[in-house]
């Protein structure tokens, strides 16, 4: 770290942008895949205004969704004071960035599942119903691992979401160093000090970096699953 | 083992109402495309459901609108094997054919098939570790009905399993087909609209036509009296069962016998005593009043006519009681007339050909008719 030159402050965002963002990834994980299945899989009376709310942080200005987010879970928000009797305060805690970050990137996940969950053939799912596998079972079995690059697309796009989530987490849980200061509010914050500007960009490039090896690692990874299901060994 | 059907469906213009029982050893569903042979299938499998009706396999009720029951496709224990493989494209073969067996394995398995007895039957032993996506399509069709046969079901489906592939992918599993309904001992329903694969595999045969069941029965009885529809009509044709009786391969010539008499066709190269079941077409049979004299064919079984009913606009279906064994033929209505014929007249039936498979392990027939 001292060959970059990064402050120890500096050091504590990078650590906790990445935490919030893997925590933010995995916690949607599986809500983002049960919606994406329902989504693709069921029709019902309701289908348009879920896919709808799902969609709303992408169209929304960030800040909204904070600022929503603020109003239910705030510390005197709707839900907020009951939840904290039972112990869970998200308000200017590390968690409530990550569930800013999850609320923000979960159109996105839901929507690359989705679409990879609508690709796998539904005939090969029925085969497997015939086999004796029950709808749970044909969903881990067959759709799951035929949707895996997408699922992992998903993954990725809503980590690299994460990564870069600014508004809404500001908004929502304000912007505390070592608690909720993440690498674009810290970069903010530098912008905003006289002589900042070379930690700004210091920050700026690792953000960068980050941002194009998670890429590259889930296009390696799709592309390994992609030739698992495709060739044949010789 | 039984499986009885009474199920009717409407979707847009087209209306299922079919009803049907079809006893131990192979069904078909015989029908044109559209005739509803598929929906049928996947009500079966539960993979669709029904407006109204009921199914029942050996007495348990898999569906029953009436009182709401509808066993989920997973517990109904129905292996299918579909058009299309279908195979599981992520996984080898061997874990494809362990799929539906490790969903099984506490369930008594009443054919006792084993996984090496099914790869053995089926001869894939050297696909075993390939992908699905490596495989022909007669290869790949191979390893869908092993994976079907080895998730122990208690029916076995096959909607059409054969028409994607080509005449000699067919003929590699029409005789494995043959073998999983004289050995495996689970019913089968078969679907179809090939004349030559229902009347080489089927027992029993069922006809759907527009969504309705048309005729059902015994397929001998059926293919008999050319009950598979208006568009097959001219396939009516009698099944009879023989047995190589003599071979002579100097003269080119195999005796089969049955009850019905004796028939002398080019040579089979069977060994004698072997079962064949033959089909004699309704198109190919002249019926003669006295003994013929003077005649190229060789073939004349003697019988009593049993019953003449018209067909199409001029032809007339006779059929005629050779001691037991009953054929059929198509005659113009005016050569009944001509001839006087009735029920109880006794007449010679002169063979012109018949049809086989001489691909066959000398219980079927498919594709050859020869001139005899």
């Amino acid at each position: 770290m001292d060959a970059l030159g990064l402050t120890p402050d500096e050091w504590t965002a990078i650590v906790l942008s990445l935490r919030v963002a893997a925590v933010a990834t995995l916690a949607s994980l599986v809500p983002g895949l049960a919606v994406a299945w329902v989504l693709a899989r069921k029709r019902f009376p309701g289908r348009a205004l879920l896919d709808g709310l799902v969609h709303l942080p992408l169209i929304l200005p960030p800040v909204v969704t904070g600022y929503v987010l603020l109003l239910a879970l705030g510390r005197r928000g709707l839900f907020g004071p009951t939840l904290a009797q039972f112990g869970i305060v998200f308000s200017f805690r590390w968690t409530g960035a990550a569930l800013a970050c999850a609320v923000m990137g979960f159109p996105l996940m839901v929507r690359a599942m989705r679409l990879s969950i609508e690709a796998v053939d539904r005939r090969v799912e029925q085969a497997a119903a015939t086999l004796g596998a029950a709808p749970l079972a044909v969903f881990l079995t067959v759709t799951l691992p035929l949707a895996l690059p997408g699922v992992l697309v998903g993954a990725v796009l809503a980590f690299a979401k994460a990564m870069g989530e600014f508004g809404a987490t500001i908004t929502f849980v304000s912007n505390i160093p070592g608690e909720t200061q993440t690498l674009p509010s810290a970069i903010y914050t530098l912008t905003q000090v006289p002589g900042g500007e070379g930690a700004a960009l210091r920050l700026t490039l690792i953000s960068v970096a980050l941002s194009m090896t998670a890429l590259l690692i889930s296009e390696l990874l799709a592309r390994r699953l992609g030739r698992r299901l495709g060739a044949e060994a010789p | 083992m039984t499986i009885a059907v009474d199920v009717s469906l409407v979707r847009g213009a087209f209306a299922l109402d079919v009803a049907f029982t079809a006893p131990a050893g192979l069904t078909a569903l015989f029908g044109r495309s559209g005739s509803g042979k598929t929906t049928v299938i996947d009500l079966i499998a539960g993979l669709a459901r029904p407006d109204r009706g009921r199914i029942a396999l050996d007495g348990e009720l898999l569906l029953d609108t009436a009182s709401g029951r509808d066993l989920p496709t997973h517990r109904r224990r129905i292996g299918t094997v579909f058009q299309q493989a279908r195979l599981l494209p992520h996984l080898t073969v061997r874990q494809n054919l362990g799929y539906g067996r490790w969903f099984a394995r506490h369930r008594p398995d009443a054919a006792g098939l084993g996984f090496d007895d099914v790869v053995g039957l089926l001869g894939i032993d050297h696909l075993l570790d390939r992908r699905p996506a490596g495989l022909s399509g007669g290869e790949g069709q191979r390893v869908a009905i092993g994976r079907a046969l080895l998730s122990r079901p208690r029916l076995l489906l096959m909607d059409e399993p054969l028409a994607a592939l080509d005449a000699a992918r067919k003929a590699e599993i029409l005789p494995l087909i043959e073998r999983l309904r004289d050995g495996a001992g689970i019913p089968i329903v078969y679907v179809s609209h090939a004349v030559s694969e229902v009347a080489r595999l089927a027992g029993t045969i069922v006809v759907l036509e527009a969504g309705r069941v048309t005729a059902a029965g015994p397929a001998e009885a059926i293919l008999r009296r050319g009950d598979l529809g208006a568009y097959h009509a001219a396939e009516a044709g009698a099944l009879l069962e023989m047995v190589v009786e003599a071979d002579e391969p100097v003269s080119g010539l195999t005796r089969l016998a049955g009850v019905a008499g004796r028939l002398v066709v080019p040579n089979l190269a069977r060994a004698v005593g072997t079962a064949v079941r033959i089909r004699v077409p309704a198109r190919d049979v002249i019926v003669s009043l006295g003994h013929p004299v003077g005649l190229s064919a060789r073939n004349v079984l003697s019988g009593r006519v049993l019953s003449i009913s018209p067909t199409g606009e001029s032809a007339a279906l006779v059929e005629i009681d050779c001691n037991g064994a009953v054929l059929s033929a198509r005659l113009t209505r005016a050569s009944v007339t001509t001839l006087a014929l009735a029920p109880g007249h006794p007449v010679f039936a002169i063979v012109k050909s018949v049809a086989f498979d001489p691909e066959g392990v000398g219980t079927g027939w498919a594709s050859g008719v020869m001139e005899i």
